[in-house]
């Protein structure tokens, strides 16, 4: 039905001689995968009839270069793109996914206008009901199994109690996922990895095993949800002061871990939610424990709604309002083989490692650039090396060049 | 209904816009878009820092050069209309006859003379239509860092600037610099080609 919904646009926009913009999905620039000093070797090359030697100097045309590239970054880059909601190729009857929204036809408006309906006034109360049962449900049940005393009986009331709500909230969300290779999912001790695209990403995961989760003590809900759980099993909450100190941080996942019977770490390493068309670079705090990682791939489907949580755009009760009111939440999820850090790699290789295995199964890019730079300047690091490698071309090696 | 579309009537001076920068219906739309994605703040017009964002740009050497040149006249914020007048000059030359151009047009904006001038204001700092030695020592020190000792620096810019100047002012002018390059493949090496 998606694509009769675009056929008809389509065909509208024709009729009035628009141009409708065709989502992009490859980026808007034609660009050369040259090297630095190619490019400036070939810009020389063009400009000046003499022989050219390999002798270093410099020419007011390298400024061509850089000009362009400067440029084309401009009118494109890897990064921007990852950080607002995918473009879809045929509209999925939800206006908030359509850039080119405009009127069409009658017959297109009704459909949606059936659709608005039957999302606002069905679906969204049915959803919040399930919600506020579902969350009610997990507080009311982790305290009191958190009065039992310690043993195997808590232990196994406590799963099936977290398993239960979140698997009613899962139905809250109408979240339909398909998990694949279910026999490689997290085992007691280990740290389980997954790229991070929503709140949701949390849910998802936790409805299908018992995992011990990592992160900020919050205020409001959340907190009293993170109170509630730990009394029940042993998450891990830290403190917001906590957080800035990576070495206690490690510090206690280490022990964690240690501790075989504890259950596996769910942790997002890229640190901030991406839209779910890559996987950006792995911070290596969880690869240094040295435990055995299982990283996970989750893909959402874009048809049916768009699971990315933009922060910047959106708060959280909006975000979770806009889930609940969309069709269905359609992803997949894929557990793969567990990996261990070898011994001639670091903690950075062995992050880039598994980072390429979850996008490789998930069909993601893979992406080297920092998930930070959503918030944050990039490092003047990465501007050294450009500037290393210009400096080789006009000066040389540092070696002692006689002029006349 | 009515969620944000980039609807080409939505834009103010649209047709305008389209014969000053000479680019396509698409391409326009295309670099609306871009122009909205890196507005942060949706605040309608572009600041220096939503440009810093750009993670590729920032380790440029030269990218501080480069967006400087989208805020001329030490103004602090720049429009669509701005944005695209510059990204004009890095559109393809299009194969057409010389002279056919009718001469009382103005000269649009992706000539080789602009992208020449383009280039030229990345040197000239003070923008007084003149690079001198010290502005060529400048644009130096940031393309190569901290790799080159000054005085290797100071001779570089020294021979550069000697060999360019011809009127011996010690200085190099927009008509010297073009000099140095006519033989340059300007309109190639200075543009920039959108996919459709």
């Amino acid at each position: 039905m998606g694509y009769w919904a675009t056929l008809r646009m389509e065909r509208g926009a024709k009729e009035k001689n628009h141009q409708l913009y065709k989502p992009y999905t490859n980026g808007i620039i034609a660009k050369d995968p040259t090297s630095l000093e190619e490019e400036i070797k070939e810009i020389r090359r063009s400009g000046s009839t003499k022989a050219l030697d390999n002798t270093p100097e410099f020419e007011l045309s390298d400024i061509f270069y850089f000009c362009r590239k400067g440029m084309e970054t401009i009118m494109d880059d890897e990064v921007t793109k990852r950080f607002s909601a995918e473009e879809l190729e045929s509209w999925n009857l939800l206006s908030r996914t359509n850039y080119n929204f405009q009127y069409i036809s009658l017959r297109l408006t009704v459909l949606w206008g059936l659709g608005v309906l039957i999302r606002y006034c069905f679906l969204l109360p049915l959803r919040i009901a399930l919600a506020f049962t579902g969350i009610s449900l997990l507080v009311v049940g982790t305290t009191m199994v958190g009065y039992l005393p310690n043993g195997r009986f808590k232990e196994f009331l406590s799963k099936h109690v977290h398993l239960m709500c979140y698997r009613i909230c899962v139905r809250a969300l109408t979240a339909i996922i398909t998990y694949h290779d279910r026999k490689n999912r997290p085992k007691n001790g280990g740290i389980c990895v997954a790229n991070h695209t929503s709140p949701i990403d949390v849910i998802i995961l936790a409805s299908d095993g018992y995992y011990a989760m990592v992160g900020q003590v919050h205020g409001g809900l959340m907190g009293v949800i993170q109170r509630a759980v730990v009394k029940a099993c042993p998450h891990v909450w830290f403190e917001r002061s906590e957080v800035k100190d990576r070495h206690l941080v490690a510090k206690r996942l280490t022990e964690h871990v240690r501790d075989k019977s504890k259950l596996p770490i769910l942790i997002f390493p890229e640190g901030t939610c991406i839209n779910n068309t890559s996987v950006m670079m792995f911070k290596k705090g969880s690869f240094e424990i040295g435990a055995t990682v299982y990283p996970v791939a989750i893909k959402y489907d874009p048809q049916f709604g768009d699971a990315f949580w933009n922060s910047s755009k959106y708060g959280m009760v909006t975000y979770l309002l806009r889930m609940m009111t969309s069709w269905a939440i359609v992803c997949s999820v894929w557990y793969l083989p567990p990996m261990t850090r070898e011994t001639d790699e670091d903690a950075v290789q062995f992050a880039n490692r598994v980072k390429s295995a979850i996008a490789r199964q998930g069909g993601l890019v893979d992406l080297l650039w920092d998930g930070g730079l959503k918030r944050e300047k990039v490092k003047d690091t990465f501007k050294e090396e450009q500037q290393k490698l210009y400096s080789k071309m006009i000066v040389g090696n540092h070696e002692d060049r006689s002029r006349s | 209904m009515g969620s944000c579309s980039s609807h080409a009537a939505s834009i103010p001076d649209w047709d305008d816009i389209r014969r000053e920068t000479g680019f396509s219906q698409a391409s326009l739309v295309r670099l609306h878009h871009r122009f909205r994605a890196l507005d942060c703040n949706k605040k309608g017009y572009l600041c220096r820092m939503d440009l810093q964002q750009i993670g590729a740009l920032a380790v440029n050497p030269l990218g501080d050069r480069i967006i400087d040149s989208f805020f001329p006249d030490g103004s602090h914020s720049v429009d669509f209309r701005g944005f695209v007048r510059i990204l004009a000059h890095f559109r393809p030359v299009e194969d057409e006859g010389t002279g056919i151009r009718d001469p009382k047009e103005p000269e649009p904006l992706n000539s080789r003379m602009n992208k020449l001038r383009f280039a030229f204001q990345l040197y000239d700092l003070d923008r007084d239509g003149k690079i001198s030695r010290h502005e060529m020592l400048q644009v130096l020190r940031l393309m190569v860092g901290a790799q080159v000792t000054e005085e290797q620096l100071e001779s570089i810019a020294d021979r550069t600037v000697q060999e360019a100047d011809e009127d011996g002012d010690g200085a190099v002018s927009f008509l010297e610099f073009a000099k140095t390059l006519e033989k340059m493949n300007v309109e190639q090496k200075m543009s920039i080609r959108i996919l459709k």
